[in-house]
C-alpha cells in the first residue's frame, strides 16, 4: 500500500487536483448563492437571509434541498432528448473550461511528492483558445433549452440570449488577443508567469497586465458579464420581461443545473480575468506556495463586482445591449489591440 | 487507437447527419462530428487547427445553422410515401446518390492504395502557433487581407438577402 | 500508429458521405450541412498532408478554408431564408421555375 502510493503519487496527486477543483467549484456555487442574497440585501439596506443557520449560512443548503424536492416537469410537446440534454451541456461546458485554468504555482504538498505538482488540471500551450472554445460550446445549452421547451417565451429568450453571447464573444476574444501580444504566449500559466516581474523595478511580483491594459480589462470583464447573461445584460432571462426566458419550462434539478452553470460561468470568467489581467497568484511579498490563496482572494473581488453590478444597475434593453456590443465594445477592443500592438513594437514591452 | 475512435465517431455522426429527418438533430450530430475531427487534428499535432475548428465551425457556423432552422421552423419535407420509406431505399435519385457514394469510396480507395506515398509520418512536427502566425502575416499576408474583404462581402450580402422587402408605395 | 493513408481514406469516406447527402436529401438545410461535411473532409486531408510533409502550409490552408466555409454558410443560409419566404418550403423540388 505504501509502495503503491509512493510510486503512483504523481498520478494520485493529479487526480486529487481534479477532485479538489470539482469540489471547489461546487462550493463556490453554493457560496455565490448565499453571497448574492446577502449582498443584494445589504445594498438594499436590509439584512437578507438570517434564519437558516447562524447568519443564514445554511441558506444554500435549504435552497438546494427545496429544488431537489420539487417535481420534475416536462411539457408534453417538448422534445424529450433535447429537453434533457440542454442543462447537461450548459453545466458541462461551465465546468470543463476550468480544465486549463491554473490557480497556483508549483507545490510539493509539504514534501510528500518527489516532483513538484503544478496547481491546475492541465497546461495546454493554446490554453486561451481552449477556454474560448469551451465558452462557445456553452451557447448550445441555452439555445437548445429555448428550442426544446416548445414555448414562445423560451424560444425567444433562448435565441436572444445566444445571439447576445456570440456577439460579445468577439470583444472577449479581441481583448484576449491584446493580452497574448503582451505575454507572447497562449498558455495561461505562461501568461501568469509573465506578470511576475517587478513594477517600476522595486515592487516585486506586481507587473500585472491590468496596469498595461486598463481598457482591455474593462472590455474583457464587460464582455464576460454579457457572456454569462448577468445584469445589466440579463434581458433574455429577466423575470419582468420574458417570464425567465429559456429556462421557463424547467423545474427542479434541471433548473438547478442552469443556475449552477450560470454561477460556474461567472467563476470561470473571473478566474480567467484574474489569470490574464490581475496577475493570477502573484502578489507582492507573498510566497508562491501561498499563491492559491491570493488567487481565491482575487476571484472573490471580481465576483463581488459581479454581484455589485447586478444589484446596482438597471437592465439594458435588448437592442441597447446589442448596439453596445457591436457598435461600441467591439471597436474599442479592436482599437485596444492595435494600440497594444503599436506599443509592443515601439516600446519593446 | 484514438485515431480509430475519433474516425469512427466522425463517420457515424456524418452518416446520421444525412439520415436524420429532423434538421435540429442533424445539426447537433454534425457538431459531434466536428468535435471528433478536432480530436483528429490534435492527433495530427495541429492544436491551433483543432481549437479554431471548435471555435469557428462548431461554435459559430453551427449556431448560425441552428438559428435558421429554429426560426424557419419548416415542416418535414417528405411526402406521404416518403414518410414510410427510408431515404436510402427510395427509387430514383436516392439510389443513384447511394450508388455514387459507394463508387466514389471504391475508386478513392483504389487510387490511394496505388499511390507512391510512403505514408509514414516524420517525427518532428511544425506546430507552434507562432509559426502559423509568422507565415500567415508574411508569406500569405495578401490572402489574409483578401479573406477579411471576403467576410465583409459575405456579411453585407447575408444582411441584404435576408432583409424583408420594403412595402411598395410605403416610405422610401 | 496510423499512417497518412489511413487519414486520407477517412477523409475520402467523409467526403463521399457529404456528396451522398447533397444528392439524397431533399431539404435545403441538410444539403448545406452536407457541403460542410465535404469541406471538413478536405480540411482533414490538408492537415494530414501538412503533417506528413512537415510544412505549416497545411494548417494555413485550413484557416482559409474555414473562413471561406463560414462566409459561404452565411450567404447560403440567407438565400435559404429568402427562398423560404417566397415558397414556404425547403424542398429544392419546389423551386423549379427555371427548369426547361
Amino acid at each position: 500500500m505504501g509502495g503503491f502510493l509512493s510510486s503512483n503519487s504523481f498520478v494520485i496527486a493529479q487526480v486529487g487536483i481534479c477532485v479538489v477543483i470539482w469540489v471547489a467549484l461546487q462550493l463556490s456555487a453554493a457560496v455565490m448563492v448565499y453571497m448574492e442574497r446577502k449582498v443584494c440585501a445589504y445594498l438594499q439596506q436590509r439584512v437578507g437571509p438570517n434564519r437558516v443557520g447562524y447568519a443564514g449560512l445554511l441558506q444554500p443548503i435549504a435552497d438546494v434541498v427545496k429544488l431537489l424536492f420539487k417535481e420534475e416537469l416536462r411539457p408534453a410537446a417538448a422534445d424529450p432528448l433535447l429537453f434533457a440534454l440542454a442543462p447537461i451541456i450548459a453545466a458541462t461546458a461551465a465546468f470543463a473550461a476550468f480544465a486549463v485554468v491554473p490557480f497556483g504555482g508549483s507545490t510539493t504538498l509539504l514534501g510528500l511528492l518527489d516532483q513538484p505538482l503544478q496547481l491546475g488540471v492541465a497546461d495546454v500551450n493554446v490554453g486561451v483558445l481552449v477556454v474560448f472554445a469551451i465558452t462557445s460550446m456553452g451557447v448550445y445549452g441555452i439555445v437548445l433549452a429555448g428550442w426544446s421547451s416548445n414555448s414562445k417565451y423560451s424560444l425567444l429568450g433562448g435565441l436572444r440570449s445566444s445571439a447576445q453571447m456570440i456577439s460579445y464573444e468577439l470583444s472577449y476574444g479581441t481583448a484576449l488577443a491584446a493580452v497574448i501580444l503582451l505575454a507572447n504566449s497562449m498558455s495561461l500559466r505562461d501568461i501568469v508567469n509573465a506578470q511576475s516581474g517587478a513594477l517600476f523595478g522595486f515592487i516585486p511580483q506586481f507587473r500585472w497586465f491590468l496596469w498595461f491594459q486598463p481598457i482591455g480589462f474593462l472590455i474583457f470583464f464587460t464582455a464576460g458579464i454579457a457572456e454569462t447573461n448577468r445584469a445589466p445584460f440579463d434581458f433574455p432571462e429577466a423575470e419582468q420581461e420574458l417570464v425567465a426566458g429559456y429556462h421557463t419550462e424547467y423545474s427542479s434539478m434541471s433548473f438547478g443545473m442552469f443556475f449552477l452553470a450560470e454561477y460556474i460561468n461567472m467563476v470561470t470568467v473571473s478566474a480567467v480575468a484574474t489569470d490574464l489581467y490581475l496577475g493570477g497568484w502573484w502578489f507582492p511579498f507573498v510566497p508562491e506556495s501561498l499563491g492559491w490563496l491570493v488567487f481565491l482572494a482575487k476571484i472573490s473581488v471580481l465576483l463581488f463586482f459581479y454581484l455589485w453590478m447586478r444589484w446596482s444597475l438597471p437592465r439594458y434593453r435588448y437592442d441597447q445591449l446589442m448596439t453596445f456590443g457591436w457598435k461600441f465594445l467591439l471597436p474599442a477592443a479592436v482599437l485596444n489591440l492595435i494600440a497594444t500592438a503599436a506599443c509592443v513594437l515601439y516600446f519593446g514591452l | 487507437m484514438l485515431f480509430y475512435f475519433f474516425g469512427a465517431l466522425a463517420v457515424i455522426a456524418s452518416l446520421l447527419v444525412i439520415a436524420q429527418r429532423n434538421p435540429v438533430y442533424s445539426v447537433l450530430l454534425l457538431i459531434t462530428s466536428f468535435g471528433a475531427l478536432s480530436g483528429l487534428y490534435i492527433l495530427l499535432d495541429a492544436p491551433f487547427a483543432a481549437a479554431i475548428q471548435i471555435i469557428v465551425y462548431a461554435g459559430a457556423i453551427m449556431v448560425l445553422f441552428l438559428f435558421v432552422v429554429m426560426l424557419l421552423n419548416a415542416p418535414h419535407e417528405d411526402t406521404d410515401q416518403d414518410e414510410r420509406t427510408h431515404p436510402m431505399l427510395r427509387p430514383g435519385p436516392m439510389r443513384f446518390g447511394a450508388a455514387l457514394a459507394v463508387a466514389l469510396i471504391v475508386e478513392l480507395g483504389w487510387a490511394l492504395s496505388r499511390s507512391g506515398i510512403s505514408g509514414r509520418f516524420p517525427a518532428t512536427p511544425v506546430t507552434s502557433v507562432q509559426a502559423i502566425g509568422r507565415s500567415l502575416y508574411t508569406d500569405y499576408a495578401f490572402q489574409f487581407e483578401v479573406t477579411s474583404v471576403l467576410i465583409l462581402v459575405a456579411m453585407v450580402g447575408a444582411v441584404l438577402m435576408a432583409r424583408r422587402e420594403e412595402q411598395p408605395g410605403g416610405k422610401h | 500508429m496510423p499512417s497518412l493513408n489511413d487519414y486520407l481514406i477517412l477523409s475520402a469516406v467523409l467526403f463521399t458521405i457529404g456528396t451522398a447527402g447533397v444528392f439524397v436529401r431533399r431539404n435545403l438545410i441538410t444539403i448545406l450541412l452536407s457541403i460542410e461535411i465535404m469541406l471538413n473532409a478536405v480540411n482533414l486531408s490538408f492537415v494530414a498532408f501538412g503533417r506528413a510533409f512537415g510544412t505549416i502550409e497545411g494548417q494555413i490552408i485550413v484557416f482559409f478554408v474555414m473562413t471561406v466555409a463560414a462566409a459561404e454558410a452565411a450567404v447560403g443560409l440567407a438565400i435559404v431564408i429568402a427562398l423560404f419566404r417566397h415558397r414556404e418550403s425547403l424542398n429544392p423540388d419546389a423551386f423549379t421555375a427555371l427548369k426547361w
